[in-house]
């Protein structure tokens, strides 16, 4: 048995402890918000936050969280900046890369709360969009955090 | 289309099918479909597109899959503007498959080839006016006065003189009562107030909470998931399976052989995929154990020698060559492209005795019904196929074998249990069903004035077409329409013109990718056009106009591009800008990129100014959407995009070695709308086509390399520099 904390609730699961942690939370304890893209944190789409910081889910092991605190998509607030932001520019388009774009997203925003355009791209390069939502989602950003974007590549 | 529009038999049937105080009306809902939950006699549906509940809510059930181009938006819109209610507060369902929802033109339920908006404008229009109609009949039966002093307006009838009024939701039971008008009025396209605003997208808030539901996020009672070991090579079968390892995995059930491989199914992904490494498998390699791109590149080359099929002939090329001022002539060579959407493909299916329920994100639900029936054994209206939001389509989730579907099928039938299949990633890069390799061979001769007089084009690639049901009508004297299109049809005003084909063998499995033939003709037509223009030493946007005289709105779309990227006037250093224009899927789009070149040939592209004219809009922020996801796509494709093959296998194998643009690269995107009171043309596609042209031509302004080749690598930058 394995103790997992998520979005600050308790959850016992009984699986081999090499399961990655984005199978436990979408099959066992089944939040999908969560997503699958790649299986080899190429992607990004499997962002959650451990203890606040964003990482790949589907190449961490369950047991590495052990007792940690697992924020996932569904736990964060929808009154929170980044998410009212996404709202205001209308970013998603399929919407399978959203959740990891936004986990990646606020996780920026907590440790960086004015980031400028560089700081944009190293936190949100690893978060891929096939549908191409990259403008939007850099607009989105700064408007959660206050701060006016030059857009697109330097 | 404003005015009176007469009613068809076949927008409203079976009027008058009374069930317990309501009506419902031309709607044949399975049970079980989310439709169907409705209780009877509290809903007015005076169609198969519109619900409205005593409770005010307001449905529209929309047959198109939504994969991010918007139709779950736009399509209410549409019913919204005749309505007269808040698009906001519509609910959206997908249709279930009945031939109530199929494509207006193909007689299938399906959604591709840009054509949501464009095929359904008129019927949905025609449902939410009629609809209104009957709002407003019941409202006046009920005050006693006349239907014209009475209207509707955000979700209720007024009547003018007293003030009365009325909510839908109040009526709906009476309205349902009364019969459908036979003729529908629509509004006045000056009275608009929600076609051509930039409403947002309904599905956005489910796609920032995690609460919208993809395919692979449905999970049902008792269902086991499954992977599968797909052949190494295009048509190979399992020889010997050695199962008893893989049998052995901590939460493996089975093993099972299917048409698409071997199926390995357990209680979790994880176990799946261990069980699925656990396997030693034999394969007979068949026919295509060799196919190597470098050999298939010059078998397509030596096909290119002789002359092929003609898609389109003017004058006589070869003569008018040979007395050309001028002549040049060049070789473009576009690879296979995967579509690989983020979410990869996937397909819930649980076969009973007497039913047969599939929960998947398709484009192409007839079809796949219809393979889920066969494998089932189960009549094709014992199949309930719901339709999921798609992670990304752009032509992928249409296929016409239905493979994804007919597995997990496979897969439910053999266990006797629900069943969901997962691809990983590494399945989907190595699973096929590409955008095809072209090989193109280009000759052009000038006049003294360095006017084109001859245009020679030979396209070598597979037809996407031949071999399936689709073949009939694509295909046509050994010409797949759509390996042609965009480069038959060049609207370049050329007096001796030869377009010819020679279709490729088939082998590896292709398919449309997100705008289809124009994917590479673009690229070919916009880059020797741009070669010609420099050969007559002329800016190659005003050399586009002078050849585009005959269509002003190709001009138009290039005017407004080149105005608003500012063509002419200087750059920073090291900068160069590069235009394109084409048409597509009854839309315009002209481009211009701005992109500079580092020394180790790696492109950057800067800023991507696009022009589009697509007939009368629905809702301008989704064209800019789509510009902006067009550009991205493209751009994927002109930088990064080629599956290639050694040994019969595809060397990539995930975003590793077949990358997509990152945030970092993503140029800015200025979207320009052209006013148009055109007949609508799609939105999904025409972004795509002139971006790799575009970023080409620009590469060559500020470089003076020229790239026939994609993808465009800091290799070929280097290579094409070092040859100019
Ligand atoms: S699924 Fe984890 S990074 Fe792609
Ligand atoms: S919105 Fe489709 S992958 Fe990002």
């Amino acid at each position: 048995m394995i103790t997992l904390i998520v979005n600050g609730t308790r959850h016992q699961v009984s699986v081999p402890p090499d399961t990655p942690l984005l199978w436990v939370i979408r099959e066992v304890i089944g939040l999908t918000g969560t997503k699958y893209g790649c299986g080899m944190s190429l992607c990004g789409a499997c962002t959650v936050h451990v203890e606040g910081r964003a990482i790949r889910s589907c190449v961490t092991p369950v047991s590495a969280v052990a007792g940690k605190e697992v924020t996932t998509i569904e736990g964060i607030p929808e009154s929170h900046p980044v998410k009212q932001a996404w709202i205001a520019d209308d970013v998603p388009q399929c919407g399978w890369c959203q959740p990891g774009q936004i986990m990646a997203a606020t996780a920026l925003l907590a440790a960086n709360p004015k980031p400028d355009d560089a700081a944009i791209d190293e936190a949100m390069e690893g978060i891929l969009c096939r549908c191409g939502t990259y403008q939007r989602i850099r607009t989105a950003i700064h408007r959660a955090a206050g701060t006016t974007s030059k857009g697109g590549a330097p | 289309m404003s005015g009176i529009v007469t009613m068809n038999r076949r927008d409203f049937l079976k009027a008058g099918a009374v069930l317990g105080g309501g009506l419902i009306i031309g709607v044949h809902l399975p049970l079980g479909t989310a439709a169907g939950m409705e209780p009877p006699g509290e809903t007015f549906a005076p169609n198969a597109f519109i619900r409205i509940g005593t409770d005010d809510s307001i449905t529209v059930i929309v047959n198109k899959s939504e994969m991010g181009q918007g139709v779950y938006t736009a399509l209410p819109m549409i019913v919204a503007e005749e309505l007269e209610v808040d698009p906001s507060i519509i609910r959206v369902e997908a249709a279930p498959v009945t031939p109530d929802y199929n494509h207006a033109e193909w007689g299938i339920q399906a959604t591709g080839g840009s054509t949501s908006v464009r095929t359904e404008w008129e019927r949905l229009a025609k449902a939410g006016a009629a609809a209104r109609m009957m709002l407003i009949a019941a409202a006046a039966r009920e005050w006693k006065v006349k239907p014209d002093q009475c209207r509707a307006e955000k979700g209720f009838v007024l009547h003018r003189a007293s003030g009365r009024r009325l909510s839908y939701g109040k009526l709906a039971e009476r309205a349902a009562r009364l019969k459908p008008p036979a003729e529908v009025l629509l509004k006045d396209p000056k009275e608009h107030t929600v076609i051509g605003r930039p409403v947002r997208r309904l599905d956005t808030p489910a796609k920032v909470n995690g609460t919208a539901i993809f395919g692979l996020d449905v999970a049902i009672p008792g269902m086991l998931t499954a992977v599968v070991a797909r052949p190494p090579v295009f048509g190979a079968k399992a020889k010997i399976i050695r199962h008893d390892q893989a049998e052995k995995v901590p939460g493996v059930k089975r093993v099972i052989p299917i048409d698409a491989g071997v199926a390995v199914v357990a209680d979790s992904f994880p176990a799946a995929l261990k069980g699925r490494e656990a396997l030693a498998i034999e394969w007979d390699e068949g026919p295509l154990a060799g196919l190597d791109s470098g050999r298939q590149r010059d078998q397509y080359a030596e096909m290119a020698k002789k002359p092929g099929a003609v898609a389109a002939r003017r004058g006589d090329p070869d003569t008018a060559l040979k007395g050309a001022a001028k002549r040049i002539e060049a070789i473009y060579e576009v690879p296979y492209l995967a579509h690989a959407p983020m979410e990869p493909l996937n397909c819930v299916a649980s076969v009973q005795p007497d039913r047969c329920d599939i929960w998947t994100g398709t484009q192409m639900q007839t079809g796949d019904r219809n393979a889920a029936a066969k494998i089932s054994g189960l009549p094709p209206e014992k199949i309930t196929l719901r339709t999921m939001f798609l992670g990304g389509g752009f032509g992928r989730r249409a296929v016409p074998d239905s493979h994804f579907v007919r597995e997990a099928v496979q897969v439910s039938k053999a266990i006797g249990k629900p069943a969901k299949v997962i691809w990983t990633r590494e399945d989907d890069i190595h699973g096929g069903w590409y955008r095809p390799t072209f090989h193109n061979e280009l000759a052009a001769g000038l006049d003294a004035a360095g006017m084109p007089i001859a245009w020679r084009h030979r396209i070598v690639g597979q037809s996407i077409a031949i071999g399936t049901p689709f073949e009939g009508g694509m295909v046509k004297n050994g010409i797949d329409e759509t390996s042609v299109e965009g480069a038959a049809d060049s609207p370049y005003e050329i007096p001796n013109f030869l377009c010819d084909y020679h279709m490729a063998p088939a082998g590896v499995p292709v398919l449309w990718w997100r705008s289809v033939g124009h994917s590479a003709t673009c690229f070919v037509k916009e880059g020797f056009i741009d070669e010609l223009a420099h050969l007559a030493g002329k800016d190659p946007y005003q050399y586009r106009r002078q050849l585009l005289k005959k269509h002003p709105r190709l001009v138009g779309a290039l005017d407004l591009a080149a105005e608003k990227a500012g063509w002419g006037k200087a750059l920073p250093e090291g900068r160069g800008r590069g235009i394109a224009v084409h048409e597509s899927f009854g839309s315009i789009v002209a481009q211009v990129a701005e992109v500079s070149v580092g020394t180790k040939g790696e492109i950057r592209v800067h800023r991507v100014v696009c022009a589009v004219d697509c007939g009368r809009i629905v809702n301008p922020a989704i064209i800019a959407a789509q510009m902006e996801s067009g550009v991205a796509f493209g751009l994927s494709a002109a930088l990064h995009g080629a599956i290639t093959f050694k040994n019969g296998r595809v060397e990539q194998s995930n975003f590793l070695d077949y990358p997509i643009i990152r945030m970092d690269e993503m140029p800015r995107v200025e979207t320009h709308i052209v006013r148009s009171t055109e007949k609508p043309g799609g939105i999904g596609e025409p972004g795509v086509p002139p971006v790799a042209p575009a970023v080409a031509n620009a590469v060559f302004a500020v470089t003076g390399a020229r790239l026939r080749t994609l993808p465009m690598t800091p290799e070929r930058v280097l290579a094409a520099a070092s040859g100019k």
